[in-house]
């Protein structure tokens, strides 16, 4: 049937409001709100460690980042989340697969202890270390005897980054392989894989996403750790200072370009960790 | 002697999932453990994959004892109600796990495998899908491949635990034919688990029944149907309407009539209940000789391949459910608030101890 719906030549219809929605004044506001909160506590500080750190010219930046005591603190980070990163990749992966695959008495505890290092403030994380190798404490006199070398030295240091970053992992993983249940696993062993067999064939690639996140979120955590390593690392500039306690090495001399321009090294860091978090986010939805 | 259990026990703490089950499956048989959810069946099949373990009895597999190994050497065929294909394999390699993880000393040859995994492609009909990811595939098709990945190892019996569950109604009924033309042509000793009494009666050579971990019933669709040993299984297997009576010394007088009830000769004037099945309900639009029960036509649904009616008795005010062929209603021409007479036929009769 031809020319049945004449077409109206009249205004277009007005744009058709939700009932849920609030008045075009109210969610302009709101927004409003939303970033310069956003703006003011986030991204001017963002900002400003790269402007100060830049502030004498990228010759000056660089010469603060390649000086000597300054690639020693990088070297130590670097070490220090290379051990620790893959030990919490261990006891994570082993903790979730014990809570979520079995039942057994405790796991409810074990499940909250997890949790304590977010906890514990992170001057206590150092302190425990202190107080259970330091000079003072049962295991002293031995560790000295061998000498052993725990607190005030780089074991130290890694001990209290591996305790402050331990619940990424595992926290990342329990509630993953908590929904993708035994079924797989089941599968896999009435078709006769062993146990590691069916742990690196079917457990690991099923998680491997919740994984990678993990591991991001630790290492971030690794490198940037202040307060635990700061207590128990003793200060010993080139041989016992991470990058973190080097800003703040240099910002007590007044040396403020030189901190900003290591401090803003973390800040690439945090940078380049945000696009690699949303690059596996965005990889796991497909 | 395919498949023996024996005084099988399972408790998950104060629950008791199974309480003292024996059963017996016929070599190359394919049985279904029927019941509601709770009554132990999937207890009662994982404990023969070797999922889990029994707390007390026996298992035996072609006469050997299997209770005691482990999952590796008992060589059973399992499928899962959500598949638990592995997400990350292609179908092929999917099908092909089970050979792949065998110790190196038994593991067949890369060719080997290929031939394998691409003859149960084609006997499951999806060659054309081996290089595709589950997530690419609809539940018939997981299902299919569930199937071949549990066939891929030449098991000496096949699992199955609620296999159509998680589909919808007309892909069910066409893998429910397609299984048990697999099962014909492969003569493999399979059990099944399904709450779906149709599905049993369609699919299997012998049903179990099973409520709260005991059997109630064991044998073929046609026993289990016709001839339940108890109130549960009956409800169980289909619809039912009920009368109640009494039964005294073999006699049971229901309403208006009586008949024989030789199993219950030394009852003594016990309350009882008879049994009848919707389409065993005859209605005449007069009464007849003796037993005729007087009922109001309340609604008459026509819709499919029986016609049903609810009809309600004048003297107690039950409702009564039958079934008709659409001749025998055409022929009759009831429609609601009508007077009608009906008859019972085919009465089990049951003493009042069970309550449904």
């Amino acid at each position: 049937m031809a020319g049945s719906v004449a077409m109206s030549r009249t205004a277009p219809p007005a744009p058709a409001t939700s009932a849920t929605t609030e008045p075009a004044v109210v969610r302009w506001l709101l927004i409003a709100v939303a970033i310069g909160f956003l703006v003011s506590f986030l991204i001017v500080p963002l900002i400003t460690v790269f402007a100060q750190g830049l502030a004498k010219g990228v010759a000056a930046w660089l010469a603060a980042v390649t000086e000597p005591v300054a690639f020693a603190a990088i070297r130590l980070t670097l070490l220090v989340a290379a051990i620790a990163v893959p030990l919490n990749v261990v006891f994570g992966v082993a903790a979730a697969w014990a809570i979520t695959k079995f039942r057994f008495p405790g796991r409810n505890i074990l499940t909250t202890l997890i949790d304590l290092p977010f906890a514990v403030s992170p001057v206590i994380s150092g302190m425990i270390f202190v107080l259970l190798f330091g000079a003072q404490s049962t295991f002293g006199p031995w560790l000295a005897d061998h000498g052993i070398k725990v607190v005030f030295a780089v074991p130290g240091i890694v001990l209290a980054t591996v305790f402050v970053t331990f619940p990424f992992v595992a926290r990342e993983l329990i509630p993953l392989m908590q929904e993708q249940g035994s079924d797989d696993e089941e599968a896999a062993l009435v078709l006769g894989a062993g146990a590691w067999q069916t742990f690196f064939r079917v457990t690991l690639p099923n998680i491997r996403w919740g994984l990678l996140y993990g591991v991001i979120l630790c290492n971030a955590r690794a490198m940037g750790e202040f307060g635990a390593v700061s207590v128990v690392s003793g200060h010993i500039r080139g041989l016992t200072n991470t990058v973190p306690l080097h800003v703040e090495i240099l910002y007590n001399e007044y040396n403020f370009a030189a901190a900003f321009a290591v401090a803003s090294l973390l800040a690439l860091l945090a940078l380049v960790t945000l696009a690699a978090k949303s690059l596996v986010e965005w990889k796991y939805r497909h | 002697m395919g498949i023996e259990l024996r005084n099988i026990t399972k408790a998950f703490g104060a629950f008791k999932a199974l309480d003292d089950v024996s059963l017996n499956v016929a070599d190359g048989e394919l049985l279904a453990l029927l019941g509601p959810s709770g009554s132990g069946k999937t207890t009662l099949l994982r404990i023969i994959a070797g999922l889990e373990a029994a707390d007390t009895g026996t298992i035996l597999l072609r006469g050997e004892q299997i209770t005691m190994r482990r999952l590796r050497e008992r060589r059973v065929g399992f499928v899962f109600q959500h598949y638990a294909l592995f997400r990350h394999m292609t179908v092929f390699e999917n099908i092909a796990f089970g050979l792949r993880v065998r110790p190196r000393r038994v593991r067949p040859s890369k060719a080997e495998i290929r031939d394998r995994v691409m003859g149960l492609l084609k006997l499951v009909q999806m060659e054309w899908l081996a290089e595709r990811y589950p997530a690419q595939l609809s539940g018939g098709q997981r299902q299919r491949v569930a199937l071949a990945r549990a066939l891929a190892l030449e098991p000496d019996v096949l699992l199955l635990d609620e296999p159509f569950g998680a589909l919808d109604a007309k892909v069910r009924r066409e893998l429910r034919r397609w299984l048990r033309r697999l099962h014909d042509d492969l003569h493999m000793t399979s059990v099944f688990v399904t709450h779906d009494q149709e599905e049993a009666l369609d699919l299997a050579d012998r049903i179990a029944v099973l409520n709260t971990g005991r059997i109630e019933q064991t044998g073929t669709p046609e026993e289990v149907y016709n001839h339940p040993v108890s109130p549960f299984v009956y409800n169980f297997l289909g619809n039912v309407n009920l009368f109640h009576g009494r039964v005294h010394k073999g006699l049971a007088r229901i309403g208006d009539f009586s008949l024989e009830a030789p199993q219950h000769a030394d009852a003594h004037d016990s309350p009882a209940v008879g049994y009848v099945r919707p389409h065993d309900i005859e209605i005449e639009r007069c009464a007849s000789a003796g037993a005729s029960i007087e009922v109001i036509v309340q609604h008459v649904s026509a819709v499919g391949p029986l016609v049903r009616l609810d009809l309600k008795r004048i003297d107690t005010g039950e409702t009564i459910e039958a079934e008709l062929s659409r001749d025998r209603h055409r022929e009759l021409a009831l429609t609601g608030g009508e007077h009608v007479f009906i008859r019972p036929r085919n009465l089990q009769v049951f003493v009042q101890d069970y309550s449904i």
